[in-house]
């Protein structure tokens, strides 16, 4: 068997940010002294005068990202999470979000796989947190190749947009001359008829293997990968649901309010069933190698499989 | 447009924010009556911008920083023709777009959503370097209240403004020396306000929020100013033009009862009188 590729999803944001740069000259990079860890050095090489660098000061990035909507750019505001949706949560609700302006969030770091920094840069509220704004998009990548479909996409759409994305490198799997991206539209990876794993971000290809581990125990998992949380694919949602009778999520944030609360939502409005949400649980996070800590916290596949078999 | 049709103008503007103010209930008229001055002299005389084309796209852009006096941007807008006068009396209520703190989805003119302190002082400078970006001449301005900066993000925003060199924006601050809670040396002194700005790479100017000369020759000195962003600190009289509400905190967020409301128009009227016997 070959080598998997592995590249992290913030590589994917750097990488996209570059090709839209280059298709689209009104794109503006704006960073908050991050642009080594966010990526975001590869679209300041490529277009230094496009580049600006804000400071330490994420509330007045977002402010200053809205002013350049406003007139005509659009810009991508970046930092880790828990500074993009966390420290400037109410400048993205009141400046980008109440006015609805062209801005978009490209979020690195998020959750617990920042590994070694520890529980203060672990963000794992962030989609909680931007699900509450009327009318924000947010998009978690599963994969560098979605991070970058992800990016042109949050481009062409006209609203403020929140993108997740991690540090820990993980495998890319949507490689393939069938992918397509849209905003809003789930992707079933593989089909199933005991249980539906509806995952995102680094939890995908996880709940891949763990599909494989459970078809081996004899349970027959559909997995599906839910790179827009908001809006949500309410009819996926319902249908497979519906299809199995049996719901897991797996995200790497909280349980509250996540990918699994908003699942939840539309499940209980539209078809009650039992579901099980796997992610963070509410604690914080904590140092350690990313690998070790998603192992710990039980987002790997190990982890996913043994409370799948269990449910 | 001479001093003397500029004060009539702000007289009616002033008129229009108790009226608007009164008829909400609620509101904010201290700090709306502080500024009526210095907003109408940037909408009458200042600014490029053309209420049959509010959008236009090589207006300059003013962003109120200060959102919570809105009635006072309303009720400029409105004198200026965005809107009617008439509609000032919707302020507040279910279904107006006279939003309580400034709406740009819905209100002709206003550039910017504003409200939460700190926040409008951040568009306005992304707006300016925007202009720079792509070699735009129109200019920014943004009004922020002495309270307001106290928040923390004016200072990064000021930063951020001084060390790109904006000098096509022009903060000023409304300095009527009175937050809610009292007098803003008492609560958390701000002062000394110009070096502060001075600090940040600022052209600095002081002058009386209430003389439209002064405010003419600020801005005009402001537009000289090159590589450097202008801060002009206005000293200003708190509910200036209504007896009752010169220098009280307590007029900063209530409105005049029917009887206030009386007095404050027939203030309104003899200011108006005795500029027409000019």
């Amino acid at each position: 068997m070959s080598e998997v590729k592995k590249y992290a999803t913030r590589e994917g944001y750097g990488a996209g940010l570059v090709e839209v740069g280059k298709k689209y000259d009104n794109l503006y990079v704006l960073d908050a002294d991050l642009a080594e860890a966010t990526k975001t050095n590869m679209f300041k090489k490529e277009f230094p005068e496009r580049h600006i660098d804000c400071g330490i000061a994420e509330c007045n990035m977002m402010g200053v990202a809205a002013g350049l909507a406003l007139t005509g750019k659009v810009p991508f505001a970046s930092s880790f999470a828990m500074f993009a949706a966390g420290r400037a949560f109410e400048q993205v609700r009141n400046t980008i979000g109440y006015p609805h302006v062209n801005v978009k969030i490209g979020a690195t770091h998020a959750g617990i796989s920042v590994g070694e920094d520890g529980a203060t840069h672990q963000c794992n509220e962030d989609i909680a947190l931007m699900r509450t704004i009327p009318g924000m998009v947010i998009i978690n990548p599963s994969d560098y190749e979605e991070a970058k479909a992800a990016v042109l996409a949050a481009y062409e759409y006209d609203g403020p947009v929140y993108l997740r994305f991690g540090r820990l490198a993980v495998p890319v799997f949507n490689d393939n001359p069938d992918y397509k991206f849209e905003i809003g539209k789930g992707i079933v990876l593989r089909e199933g008829k005991d249980v539906t794993i509806f995952a995102t971000g680094l939890c995908v290809s996880e709940s891949l293997k763990a599909a494989d581990m459970l078809a081996e125990a004899g349970i027959d998992a559909e997995v599906i990968n839910i790179h827009t949380i908001k809006p949500i694919d309410r009819e996926l949602v319902v249908a497979s649901a519906k299809k199995t009778g049996k719901v897991v999520t797996v995200e790497e944030h909280s349980v509250i309010g996540g990918l699994g609360s908003a699942v939840c939502d539309v499940l209980c409005e539209e078809y009650p069933a039992k579901v099980l949400k796997i992610g963070v649980n509410d604690r914080f996070g904590e140092s350690g190698p990313a690998v070790e800590l998603i192992h710990k916290y039980g987002l790997d596949a190990e982890g996913i499989f043994a409370k799948v078999k269990e449910f | 447009m001479n001093n003397d049709e500029l004060k009539q103008i702000a007289n009616e503007v002033r008129k229009g924010i108790v009226t608007a103010v009164h008829s909400a209930k609620s509101g904010h008229p201290g700090g709306s009556l502080s500024a009526a001055d210095i907003l109408t002299y940037l909408y009458f005389e200042e600014m490029n911008v053309d209420p049959e084309n509010p959008k236009k796209s090589d207006r300059d852009r003013f962003v109120l920083s200060k959102g919570h006096v809105a009635p006072a941007l309303y009720s400029v807008l409105a004198h200026k023709g965005y809107f009617p006068v008439e509609d000032l009396k919707t302020l507040r209520h279910v279904g107006s777009y006279l939003q309580g703190h400034p709406d740009m989805k819905g209100t002709p003119g206003v550039d910017m959503s504003s409200g939460s302190l700190g926040q409008g002082i951040s568009v306005a400078v992304g707006m300016a370097l925007s202009a720079k970006l792509s070699n735009e001449s129109y200019r920014v301005y943004t009004l922020l209240g002495d309270g307001e900066i106290q928040e923390g993000q004016v200072w990064e925003a000021a930063m951020f403004a001084g060390h790109r060199k904006l000098d096509n924006l022009v903060v000023i601050v409304d300095n009527n020396g009175l937050q809610i809670d009292g007098n803003i040396e008492d609560v958390c002194s701000p002062y000394p306000i110009d070096k502060k700005f001075e600090s940040f790479n600022f052209h600095v100017i002081n002058i009386d929020a209430h003389d439209f000369d002064s405010i003419a020759g600020a801005l005009k000195e402001a537009r000289e100013t090159k590589g450097q962003p202008t801060a002009i600190i206005a000293k200003s009289v708190k509910g200036k033009g209504v007896s009752f509400m010169e220098n009280r905190a307590e007029w900063h967020g209530s409105a005049p009862n029917d009887e206030k409301y009386e007095i404050a128009m027939e203030d309104l009227k003899k200011a108006g009188e005795a500029l027409c016997q000019k």
